[in-house]
Formats: C-alpha cells, sequence, structure tokens
C-alpha cells in the first residue's frame, strides 16, 4: 500500500477567521476508506475542500504548505484546477441534483470534459450509476429531473455524477447526514465497494459512522490533527486522551 | 373598560380589521380599473381598421396612427439592442464576477441613482451626446440610446436579483465538476435566471415604449408623411404623438385622443402581460 496523498505542513487560515488547520501533515492510503473526524469546527470540511481546490472559491487570509497528490503539489498556482476536480471527485452534505433529469446530471462532468459521443456517454450513465448502487431504481426513469428522486436516491445519483468522471480519489463530506438510516447503509454500502477501486475520504456524520467505515481515521480537533492511524486499534485503544474523550461522548 | 370590551368582542374586532383591509385593498386597485375603463370608454369607438393602419391627416384631427405605432415598436426595439445585451453583462458581472468592494458599491450606488433620475433629464443628455456630439442627429439610433441609458438600471438589478436568487450550491457543484466559472454560468445559471431576467427586461422596455421626455429631444417627429427608412431618421411615437395631439392641435377629436392613448396601453399591458405568464410559466417549471 502506497500514500496516494500527501500532506504536509498545511496551515490555513479563512478572512473571516472561521475554521482553520494548523501544521497539519498526513500521507492517505490509496484503495481505502480514511475517515476524517471530530467535533464541527475542526477543519475537516476545510481540509477536503483543499483537496480539490474548492477553497478557491472562499476568500482565505493565509496559507501554507503543500498537498502532493501522486508527487505532485496541487496548491501550486500553475496547477491545472479543472483537470485536478475531474480526478478529485465531492460528493457534498446536501444532495444537490443539478436543475436537470437524471442521465444529464451524470454526464454533465463529461460533458464538459468535451465528450460527446452517445455511446460513451450511454454506457458512463449506466457504469456510475451501477457503481453507485441506485441504476435498478433509476433505469426507467433516466429522463426525469432528478430532483423528483428522494434524499437518499439523489445523494447516489450525486455520487454517480461523480463517479462518471472517471476520479481517482473521492471526498464525501456528511453525504448521509440529511438520510434515513437505510439511505445511509446504501451509501455506506457502495462506499466499501467503491474502496477497492478508488481512494475515499469521508467525514462521516456520527461516530458510529466512522467505527463502521473507516479503514483509517484522523481525529481533528480546533484545526489541529491530534490522532491518526488504523481504524480499528484507534477506535478500540486510542492513544491520545482527547480522542478517548471524544468517542467516548465526553465532549462533541 | 376598553380593554375589556375588546378582550371580550375579539372575533368582531378581527372581522372589523379584515373589512378596513379589504377596503384599503380596494381603494389602490380603483384608480387603475377606473383609468383603463375609462380610457376603453373613451377611446374604444376610435378605433377601427383604418385608425390602426393609416396615417394621420387634416393636420392630424382625422386618419389613423400608423407611423405612431410602428415609431413605438422600432424605438423600443432599438432600445432592447442596446440595453439588454448590455444590462445582461453588466448583471453577469456584478453577480457572479465582483467581489464586495469600494469599487463595486460605487457602480451600485450609480445604478440606483441612474434610476431615479428624471427622464427629462435623459433627455437633455441625450440631445447633448448623441445628437449633438455624436453627430447622430434627432433620429431613432439617437433615441434609442437615450432609451437605453434610462432602461438600464432596471434591467441590471432586475438582472442581478434573478441571478443571485439562483442556489449558490448550484455553482459550488458544477465547479467541483471540472467546470469553469463561465461554463457554469453559462449551462446552469442563466438558464435558471432568464425568466427573471426576461421580466426585468420586458418592465425596462414597457417603460421606454411609454416615456415621452427622452425621445423629445432626441429623436421623435410632430408628423412625418411616411415611415422612417433609416435609423437615422426621425420617427413618430405613440406617447410623442399624444402628447401632440392633446396640446398642439386646436379642435382635435376627443376621441382620437383617447383612442391613440388605448393603443399606448395595450401596448404597455400586453408586455406586462407577457411578463407574468413568462414569470408564473417558470415558477411551475423550477426544480429547486
Amino acid at each position: 500500500m502506497v500514500d496516494k496523498i500527501l500532506i504536509e505542513n498545511l496551515s490555513l487560515q479563512y478572512s473571516d477567521g472561521a475554521e482553520s488547520l494548523r501544521n497539519v501533515s498526513m500521507g492517505i492510503r490509496e484503495n481505502a476508506v480514511t475517515v476524517l473526524f471530530g467535533p464541527a469546527g475542526g477543519g475537516k470540511s476545510t481540509l477536503l475542500r483543499c483537496l480539490n481546490r474548492l477553497n478557491d472559491l472562499t476568500d482565505i487570509k493565509t496559507s501554507s504548505g503543500q498537498i502532493l497528490i501522486d508527487g505532485e503539489n496541487i496548491l501550486d498556482p500553475k496547477t491545472d484546477v479543472i483537470a485536478l476536480r475531474r480526478k478529485v471527485g465531492m460528493v457534498f452534505a446536501r444532495p444537490v441534483p443539478l436543475p436537470m433529469s437524471i442521465r444529464e446530471n451524470v454526464v454533465y462532468g463529461l460533458e464538459l470534459a468535451g465528450e460527446t459521443r452517445g455511446s460513451k456517454l450511454n454506457e458512463a450513465v449506466e457504469r456510475s450509476l451501477k457503481l453507485a448502487a441506485i441504476w435498478d431504481e433509476v433505469k426507467d426513469r433516466l429522463d426525469e429531473p432528478a430532483v423528483a428522486l428522494s434524499g437518499g436516491q439523489q445523494q447516489r445519483v450525486c455520487l454517480a455524477r461523480v463517479l462518471a468522471l472517471q476520479p481517482e480519489i473521492i471526498l464525501l463530506d456528511e453525504p448521509t447526514s440529511g438520510l434515513d438510516p437505510i439511505s445511509t447503509g446504501k451509501v455506506e454500502d457502495a462506499l466499501l465497494e467503491l474502496k477497492k477501486e478508488f481512494t475515499i475520504i469521508l467525514v462521516p456524520h456520527s461516530i458510529q459512522q466512522a467505527a463502521r467505515t473507516a479503514d483509517y481515521a484522523a481525529f481533528f480537533l480546533t484545526g489541529e490533527l491530534v490522532e491518526y492511524g488504523e481504524g480499528k486499534s484507534l477506535f478500540t485503544i486510542p492513544k491520545q486522551k482527547k480522542t478517548e474523550d471524544y468517542i467516548m461522548g465526553r465532549f462533541g | 373598560m376598553m380593554t375589556k370590551f375588546l378582550s371580550r368582542n375579539r372575533h368582531a374586532v378581527q372581522r372589523l380589521g379584515f373589512v378596513a383591509i379589504t377596503l384599503m385593498a380596494i381603494v389602490t386597485v380603483l384608480p387603475i380599473v377606473g383609468t383603463i375603463l375609462f380610457i376603453i370608454y373613451k377611446g374604444g369607438s376610435a378605433i377601427s381598421w383604418e385608425f390602426l393602419s393609416g396615417f394621420p391627416h387634416d393636420g392630424m384631427r382625422a386618419g389613423g396612427i400608423f407611423p405612431a405605432i410602428v415609431g413605438t415598436l422600432y424605438l423600443t426595439l432599438g432600445t432592447a439592442v442596446f440595453s439588454v445585451p448590455l444590462g445582461i453583462a453588466a448583471a453577469i458581472y456584478l453577480a457572479e464576477y465582483a467581489k464586495d468592494n469600494q469599487w463595486t458599491r460605487l457602480i451600485r450606488l450609480a445604478i440606483i441613482n441612474l434610476a431615479g433620475i428624471p427622464s427629462v433629464v435623459y433627455g437633455l443628455f441625450g440631445l447633448g451626446l448623441f445628437v449633438l456630439f455624436l453627430k447622430f442627429g434627432t433620429s431613432i439610433l439617437a433615441a434609442s440610446l437615450t432609451l437605453s441609458i434610462m432602461t438600464l438600471p432596471v434591467i441590471i438589478s432586475a438582472s442581478e436579483e434573478a441571478l443571485r436568487t439562483v442556489p449558490q450550491a448550484f455553482r459550488t457543484v458544477s465547479i467541483s465538476l471540472g467546470a469553469t466559472r463561465w461554463q457554469t454560468i453559462r449551462k446552469i445559471i442563466l438558464k435558471e435566471a432568464l425568466p427573471g431576467i426576461l421580466t426585468g427586461v420586458i418592465l425596462g422596455l414597457e417603460r421606454a415604449a411609454g416615456e415621452t421626455a427622452p425621445i423629445l429631444f432626441t429623436g421623435a417627429a410632430f408628423f412625418l408623411p411616411r415611415l422612417p427608412n433609416s435609423p437615422f431618421d426621425a420617427t413618430m411615437a405613440l406617447p410623442y404623438h399624444l402628447f401632440v395631439i392633446s396640446t398642439q392641435v386646436p379642435e382635435m377629436p376627443i376621441q382620437i385622443q383617447y383612442g391613440t392613448a388605448l393603443v399606448l396601453l395595450a401596448f404597455v399591458l400586453t408586455m406586462n402581460v407577457i411578463a407574468t405568464v413568462i414569470r408564473s410559466r417558470a415558477r411551475a417549471r423550477r426544480q429547486w
């Protein structure tokens, strides 16, 4: 197993003084689920948004350090961010279907990437909807508005939309926070399948979900990486007092 | 005593309140409906095919208003040509690209103030800039440009508002899928904002169609025996024609005045109805 992503001394502060990262260094393994967890405002989402440079849309006061993906520093101003975002897909906390049909949602990124061949697009629709475990539920209604689906279905279509671009890394920011337990289970099952092919970084919406899904887990508190290790050992015998307190529910 | 009375008769008080509010609502609607009905009543008899398609004759005391109708159409279209692309582009800049700083605050302040300038001032400005300085003469071109400046703030404000109403999440998601800002605007934001933008455009043009003062010095003609055949010709126009036949021509038959007013009103109200239909249809179809 190799590190797909190497984060080195990453620090960041937003212009409004909100949530920031303090000197975070960690490696993220290929073909595994790495979970970033901790109380709100700890820097988890910020870190995710650094990995696909979505933070470019936000006002940032200062940032330093580097993020190497396959050995290349993606924070370099010369990075092709469009190509980066195709390689590093993201699923958001609330499902956001674009105002178009299910099929159009799935092929949106591909069409922007210049794919016009109908056969390729159809292939991508079927392949990615199957990977996201939603194909059977939507295959007969691909041309209906995506917004007509239930929240859980929408979120899996959003996942399929990311998968259609054949990314290498998938970022998920509390993807099940608005979903019922059954939909949550489906999304988690899909993730377990997906980690065979992709590098997955998940901000879970609960500690239980973190423990269920994590191959590796990182505990963040007020912008600092407190503890990082294999999921199994971190959730059973945490090394740090703060991690233990948080997992035991002594603060949140 | 009073509070006791009120608390015991809460339902009566509530009903009284409703009656008062309903009455006030009726009072506000009455003048509009009254005006329309009055103009239809006075001018309806003047409307005929000859009135709509003929030229005025006998010193405008008889005949039709065809050149004024065509002129107003030309001026409205001319205004659209300049103000719509410019207005939408400005709105896209303000809503999608501009950062909130001194500079954009200055632009916004300018737009708000532009909307408050009396229309006759636009007319004088148009005379100075387009007619005299740029030597366009009193022409459809000069009048359209003058009306465009007057219409711009309406179109910019409405379009910016429409763009801002489109959920931010669409932008974030689109960009995260490898779209550029401009692709996001073109493929999603503009499409979703289009009904709101169109409403603003129509309301702006409707105002331009009904204005007299801005075209008074810049392009309106008292009387022309033929239709204009280039943008550098002056033109007759409905609002100015109405002003002329109401104040400048003695012994003017009253039904021609009201007939002209009715045509202008119908023109403007039709645009209004189109805007309303677009808006309500879009609202029903909206997916967010």
